[in-house]
């Protein structure tokens, strides 16, 4: 009897190439981090940024391409190559805006690099993934890398506590996406997207266990993309978490998460007895409001960030509610538009002190146009941006997401969102009226650190937010060409 | 390349401006003024070019921007917008040599932002594209903002703040009713644009589409206008707002609301408009009545010219929707008469803040005395406010009465009264001021006027007598655009009843 012949299944690792790239860069940068200089470690920060690049440049040599690999658990698709541009420049910008942060902060350690690439490794996992499992694996990837850099400043109470809630309100969103997606397959056989697509299109989408198992995935992402009722988190890990590291979580890790949930949504229930768009529709009308109306009574900047992040949620959801080629479009659209003008907040933030300490507290604004007049106009471009006034990227990114709500006949859904984006102005605004208006508080005055990277990571935002704002019409096309094979 | 001009000189004027060293003052003054004035000069070409015969847009630019999405940069004007493209060019370097002592700190920022607010005030009466509108029509939000934030009076921060969001709440559902007509005209006629020309020869079916989004377009325009009940934010922002933005506000920005009814609501949803036009009558004839009563008890005068915009504009309104020509353009002219006579007494006000620190009435009397000059002009300011014939107020407000007459004779009547009123809270408070003995010791020391001062008051008189005594340079201007938008509205009512009946 001859052996049957051994058959290794094809590996075309030019699939994963920006993971790839990511990961390799990551494994290098822990070889380097044993090697001096031992106390200053921004060169192994420079390093990663090198690897993004790569990522990117890898991602934007290899457009339109359109491959699946590894027995189509991984697709290389427009889809994914457009999230790997969200994802790669808001860890570039987190990098750069954290290259003497933490040092700064008394926390300089070559992990917090390698494991901001590995966060990242994870959400373009996420973004490729076709099949669940690699969901799963992707968003554990960059759980755990999160949870870690939340509790990085290990010294400080509130980062410890930012850690331990992100980690367990976590865990439990990963169990359910878990149990989920165990409920799935019992029902359909498969965890592969397309397969339980088929078969849901196949008669299984009356089964009420694919129906809890399909709601259960739902949480999950909810937590990832804080969607309220899922939002518990949010607030206390934003304000507890290094500031760089708030940056990532609420730009990566939410543009991953959609990437999964927009990615199910397209390929396992886009059929007509699997009408998701109520559930949604909902979701987001709780985010947008609840979120804006929360961040109102914020005093803590980063907290009001936090809210501000699941009101923007609500609003990308808009557009998965309106659905087609135009709503999906959107989305993409928004969140780049969203990471560049959320990283660039947060990198301004980054930049502030107030007599050694972090300046994130409204008050700690005060006066700041006068002292620091460029620094105070770019985050007021940022704000403006986050906002939806134009010419800046929030405001195309909100047209075209109420565009296609409108298009899709959800009339009330565009009202509901463009009256929150009146209530967010209050806040918004808020920031310009202590940055221009007022005088600064009593005591040491708020100073912006001198720093190049950290600079040159809010010019980088700027130029994007007004960019995208000025001539979207490129971008807004590619990302029309990206969910419009998903549509067939 | 002209419009391109006009509306992008100040810009770039404001770029220039950021480039100055800071503590060069006197350049930044200089280059500011010399760029409102530019634009002011390479405005004119449009006046000495224009064809007043014809009602169809001229000085058109039209490129394609983002053609995926059919927006273009599309740039026009007709009969009914370049008065106002004039009337801003015309006062932005008057406003700007006013704030030259009046404005004590960061004058160079003072500077950018009053160029940028020039840029998005002439972007929207230009813009022909509903996409490019809207986005000069926020843009120009915030230089406003900024200016009433940072350099306005005590309560500057809360006047700021609700200006913005009661504009932003109103010009937002306005967006979404854009939309709504976009993907409307998208599906009935596959071309997916947003440029106002076509759109308007879209007869929209009638009924409870067009009611809703000709109140979402109303809304955001009965807000900047401000019509009664809408008008809160104004007196706030008026009196807190520094001279220069005080101007701006009045004579500009509150004519972007009317102009949007003009040029939007009544073409785009004529059935509609003509529907809604006796409800409008009723919160024109409110605004205007109470508008001058309100005016009446201040002991602010700057708190009373702002009450008297109200009454003002309720006249426009009350011109706009009797859908005359007589009426229509008796609208537009008293924009331009408002702009220009509620413009001068802002600067007076201004004069007298500078002089004094007060604005109250009875801080002041027998200014006459010390100050003859100044009260002199500003005699023949109130006069053109309260209409008297010969100045420019009359010719607006008899037209928008001889055309409400035609439609409504207890409206006229009523309005007139309001006239009336004008001439009550003005001359009252005018006597209160200039009249009289000195009576207080700090009045006596008050200065006249300087030359800076007659600079900038002069060419506004100027126009103020000339319209006042032959109009027809300026009516004239309108007439063909107004008779050919009142054909339109009259004929796209009659498709769209048409549709119905089908």
């Amino acid at each position: 009897m001859t052996p049957a012949p051994l058959t290794f299944p094809e590996v075309d690792l030019r699939v994963i190439a920006p993971a790839l790239a990511l990961t390799v860069t990551g494994l290098v940068l822990m070889l380097a981090d044993l090697l001096p200089p031992r106390h200053r470690k921004d060169h192994l920060g420079l390093l990663g940024l090198a690897g993004v690049v790569v990522a990117l440049l890898l991602s934007l040599t290899m457009w339109g391409t359109d491959v699946q690999g590894f027995r189509s658990m991984v697709a290389l698709d427009g889809y994914a190559l457009f999230f790997n541009l969200v994802i790669g420049y808001a860890t570039g910008l987190v990098l750069l805006s954290s290259l003497d942060y933490v040092g700064r902060q008394g926390a300089e350690s070559g992990e917090f690099y390698v494991l901001v690439l590995f966060a990242a490794v994870g959400m373009v996992l996420m973004a490729q993934a076709t099949d669940l499992i690699i969901v799963f694996l992707g968003l554990e990837i960059m759980s755990i890398s999160l949870y870690v850099l939340a509790g990085f400043f290990r010294t400080r109470l509130e980062s410890g506590e930012a850690a331990m809630k992100y980690f367990l309100l976590g865990a439990f969103a990963s169990g359910f996406l878990l149990y989920g997606i165990a409920l799935i397959f019992g029902v359909t056989g498969s965890t592969n997207l397309a397969r339980v697509g088929a078969a849901v299109a196949g008669g299984a989408a009356g089964d009420p266990m694919l129906l809890i198992g399909l709601g259960l995935l739902l949480v999950g992402f909810g937590f990832k993309i804080s969607s309220v009722p899922f939002h518990m988190w949010a607030s206390d890990v934003y304000q507890g978490a290094p500031t760089a590291v708030t940056a990532l979580i609420a730009t990566g890790s939410k543009a991953a998460a959609f990437a999964a949930l927009g990615r199910v949504l397209l390929e396992a229930v886009r059929v007509a007895d699997l009408d998701w768009t109520g559930l949604l529709w909902v979701l987001s009308v709780l985010s947008m409001t609840l979120g804006n109306v929360v961040a109102l009574a914020q005093q803590n900047l980063k907290r009001m960030l936090a809210y501000s992040s699941i009101a923007h949620g609500g609003y990308v959801l808009v557009g998965l509610v309106a659905g087609g080629p135009l709503g999906n479009a959107s989305v993409l659209f928004y969140l780049l538009a969203y990471s560049f003008t959320t990283a660039g907040a947060f990198g301004a933030l980054v930049l502030l002190e107030r007599s050694g300490r972090e300046a994130v507290e409204l008050g700690d604004l005060g006066g700041l146009a006068a002292r620091h007049p460029l620094l105070a106009l770019a985050l007021s471009i940022l704000l403006l941006s986050l906002i939806g006034i134009p010419p800046t990227a929030g405001f195309v990114g909100k047209l075209y997401l109420f565009g296609s709500a409108v298009q899709a006949g959800h009339i009330w859904l565009a009202v509901i969102g463009v009256l929150n984006s009146a209530i967010a102005a209050y806040y918004y605004l808020r920031l310009i009226v202590f940055m221009y208006m007022r005088e600064a508080a009593d005591g040491p005055p708020t100073v912006a650190v001198p720093s190049v990277a950290g600079s040159l990571a809010l010019v980088v935002s700027v130029w994007g937010v007004v960019q995208l704002g000025v001539l979207p019409a490129p971008l807004l096309s590619l990302a029309q060409a990206a969910v419009s094979p998903l549509l067939r | 390349m002209w419009l391109t001009a006009v509306t992008f000189v100040p810009a770039l004027g404001a770029l220039a401006v950021v480039l100055l060293p800071r503590d060069r003052e006197g350049l930044v003054k200089g280059t500011a003024l010399g760029t409102a004035l530019l634009a002011f000069l390479v405005s004119v070409p449009l006046y000495a070019g224009f064809d007043a015969s014809t009602a169809a847009y001229q000085f058109v630019e039209r490129r394609a921007w983002m053609p995926g999405l059919g927006v273009s940069y599309h740039l026009g004007v007709d009969g009914i917008s370049l008065p106002l493209v004039l009337l801003t060019t015309f006062l932005m370097p008057l406003t700007l040599l006013s704030a030259w002592h009046g404005i004590e700190h960061r004058w160079k920022e003072f500077a950018v932002t009053m160029l940028l607010l020039e840029t998005g005030m002439v972007g929207v009466f230009v813009a022909l594209d509903l996409f490019l509108f809207y986005i000069f029509w926020e843009a120009m939000l915030i230089p406003m903002y900024l200016v009433i934030g940072i350099w306005g009076g005590a309560a500057r921060v809360y006047a700021a703040v609700k200006f913005v969001l009661y504009t932003l709440a109103g010009s937002l559902l306005m967006l979404v009713a854009i939309l709504v007509l976009y993907f409307q005209h998208g599906a009935a006629t596959t071309v997916y644009t947003f440029d106002l020309p076509a759109l308007v020869q879209f007869v929209l079916p009638g009924g409870r589409t067009q009611t809703l989004l000709f109140l979402a377009f109303a809304l955001a325009f009965a807000i900047k206008v401000p019509m009664f009940p809408f008008h809160t934010w104004l007196p706030d922002a008026h009196v807190e707002a520094p001279t220069a933005g005080s101007v701006i506000l009045a004579a500009v920005l509150l004519k972007m609301g009317t102009y949007g009814f003009l040029r939007f609501c009544l073409p785009l949803f004529p059935e509609a408009s003509l529907a809604f036009a006796p409800l409008v009558f009723g919160l024109a004839l409110v605004g205007i009545l109470y508008g001058a009563w309100v005016s009446t008890v201040q002991p602010d005068i700057k708190k009373l010219v702002a009450y008297s915009s109200v009454s003002h504009l309720g006249f426009v309104m009350l011109g706009l929707f009797t859908f005359t020509p007589q009426g229509l353009v008796g609208g537009i002219i008293q924009m331009v008469n408002h702009g220009l006579s509620t413009g001068a007494l802002f600067l007076i006000v201004g004069m007298l803040y500078e002089r004094r620190h007060t604005r109250l009435i009875a801080e002041y009397g027998g200014l006459w005395r010390v100050a003859p000059a100044l009260c002199a002009l500003f005699l023949v300011v109130s006069l053109s406010s309260l209409g008297l014939p010969g100045l420019n107020g009359f010719v607006g407000e008899f037209l928008i009465l001889l055309g409400a007459f035609q439609v409504n004779r207890l409206v006229a009547v009523l309005a007139t009264a309001g006239i009336i009123f004008a001439a009550v809270y003005l001359l009252w408070m005018y006597q209160r001021v200039c009249f009289g003995e000195v009576t207080r010791e700090e009045n006596r020391r008050v200065a006249d006027l300087t030359p800076r001062e007659w600079v900038v008051l002069t060419p506004v008189l100027v126009f103020i007598v000339w319209i006042g005594v032959y109009p027809t340079t300026f009516t004239g201007l309108s007439e063909a655009s107004v008779e050919a938008l009142i054909g339109q509205v009259h004929t796209k009512a009659a498709a769209t009843a048409a549709l119905v009946a089908r």
